[in-house]
């Protein structure tokens, strides 16, 4: 007979949870990055309800930015090292760029004047509850396969090539389209032209900005 | 994933004091060339940051109007704990506290976290010198982070890991001597997330110190503290990614890393001080115009000599 895993012990529903947070494949952190899954996952839930609750846009950006923290350290416990870091990176810089545009389309001057940060509430909660019901359900109704074998040796690189190995071609044809469409938009939207910078001949020097670049352009 | 061995934890608290101590001893060093400067006695004036220091500790507190406490002391209370992560980060001796083999890519995120922090240092202070300082950081954030991303690219590259340890070891020629272009974006992006030299516009004097206005008594040491501390621990992380590791004659890895550490920070301070205060609206497009496209010429001279395995 099986000795009985601690994590077993939760019901059958946390023990395919407790196994994905490493717990159980003898790598002797199990225990330990288990507790940090389920810390880190409690966190991100509770930051993301924040952004709701509090009553400033510094406060909800930055409750945002903890909630994806804490997602980043919920991916470093399933041994995903890199997507884990890279996940902390980007969603904090993210929300430091992203703050400034709140406030700056919110015109809120900073921590002066409270304000809700909901509107629309009942068919936002009634659209989310929905959501949440769904993506729910499927976790739990899917027959999730059975794992066949142990994890690889590096599950970064697995998942890498799981996700990228046979449309490597696609995605490195797809980044340059993808950065014309973004310099096209910028371009499209943007009101003034190279003619109002530099004239009608393109000879002005240096060019009519309404604020001058650094290197004199 | 390549991953270096463990220190044991125990050097945490080693790290800890060194990186104090190191900080204490650039803040004095820079104190004393001031008073010398101003004609004063140089020793007295290397005693002024503890002076100081006493001073700020038995200050009563001064809060601005409808200030957010909260976010304001999370952000003066982060830069010494995010300096202390960065030292974490260094190897001594090819071994290294924190073993996951990706020290460059931690480095990277608790560099980026300190444009929160800036940010919030201005922001929760209420006042608007405070907010323009906060506003200028994220300006001048904009310019020299990428630059310093494909700075950390370039030693990543030619070692092929992200593991500082491993990184350190790999240089028979320092990677300074040929990656001249990457160490100057990292010393660049170390300038900036210190607000220091050229960089200092988010705490610059025109500004009556920006995001360091209103901060009074414990926060304004731990900011001060966190500063000192954020220059030593980017000087030392300079050593296994452009200096060679902890490598040397004679001396032990760990007196090596301080001997090169200590260098690096007086090369950012002394050039830092003398150059003037880069404008944060000019500093985008020399940032990404000029730097930038250096950086990444650099990144592909490392990359090409890392294939053709000339490194």
């Amino acid at each position: 007979m099986q000795h009985a895993d601690p994590w077993t012990t939760l019901g059958p529903t946390l023990a395919p949870l407790a196994q994905m947070a490493g717990a159980g494949d003898g790598t002797g952190l199990g225990v330990l990055a288990a507790v940090v899954f389920w810390v880190a996952a409690v966190v991100s839930v509770l930051a993301g309800a924040a952004v709701f609750h509090v009553d400033s846009m510094a406060r909800a950006t930055y409750a945002l930015a903890l909630s994806f923290v804490a997602v980043g350290l919920a991916v470093l416990t399933l041994q995903q090292g890199y997507v884990g870091v890279v996940i902390v990176l980007m969603m904090v810089m993210e929300m430091a760029v992203m703050a400034v545009y709140m406030v700056m389309f919110m015109g809120m001057n900073p921590a002066l004047m409270p304000m809700s940060m909901v509107h629309g509430k009942w068919a936002a909660l009634g659209a989310a509850g929905a959501t949440f019901v769904l993506l729910a359900a499927g976790a739990l109704l899917v027959p999730w396969p059975e794992r066949r074998s142990g994890p690889p040796p590096d599950l970064t690189r697995a998942l890498g090539e799981a996700l990228m190995g046979s449309h490597m071609l696609v995605m490195v044809a797809v980044s340059p389209v993808m950065v014309a469409t973004i310099v096209g938009g910028v371009l499209l939207s943007s009101h003034r032209t190279r003619y109002d910078r530099l004239g009608d001949d393109l000879d002005r020097r240096p060019a009519d900005d309404p604020q001058p670049g650094g290197v004199g352009r | 994933m390549s991953e270096s061995e463990t220190l044991s934890p125990a050097w945490t608290l080693g790290v800890a004091a060194a990186l104090l101590l190191l900080a204490v001893a650039t803040a004095g060093t820079r104190a004393a060339a001031v008073a010398r400067r101003d004609g004063r006695r140089t020793l007295a004036g290397a005693a002024d940051p503890l002076r100081e220091a006493a001073r700020l500790l038995r200050q009563r507190p001064r809060r601005t109007v409808a200030a957010d406490l909260p976010l304001w002391r999370i952000a003066s209370s982060a830069l010494l704990p995010v300096a202390l992560c960065m030292a974490a980060l260094v190897p001594i001796g090819g071994r290294t506290l924190v073993p996951d083999g990706l020290g460059v890519v931690w480095f990277n995120a608790l560099d980026v976290s300190l444009w929160a922090f800036f940010w919030l240092l201005g922001w929760g202070a209420n006042a608007s010198f405070g907010l323009a300082g906060a506003y200028r950081f994220l300006a001048l954030g904009l310019a020299y982070e990428l630059p310093l991303m494909f700075a950390l690219v370039a030693p990543a590259v030619a070692a092929g890991s992200l593991d500082p340890a491993t990184i350190g070891g790999a240089q028979g020629l320092w990677y300074v001597v040929w990656m001249p272009v990457a160490f100057l974006g990292y010393c660049v992006g170390v300038l900036g997330f210190t607000l220091w030299g050229p960089l200092r516009a988010p705490a610059g004097d025109d500004i009556a110190t920006g995001v360091l206005a209103e901060l009074s008594g414990v926060d304004r040491l731990l900011v001060a503290a966190g500063r000192y501390a954020l220059l030593v621990a980017g000087g030392a992380f300079a050593v296994p990614l452009f200096l060679g590791g902890t490598d040397g004659p004679w001396l032990p890895g760990v007196a090596w890393l301080v001997v090169k550490a200590a260098a690096v920070v007086a090369l950012l301070v002394l050039v830092g001080e003398r150059l003037s205060v880069l404008r944060p609206d000019k500093a985008l497009e020399a940032g990404w115009v000029v730097l930038l496209p250096l950086v990444v010429l650099q990144d592909l001279v490392v990359a090409v000599a890392a294939v053709t395995g000339s490194s």
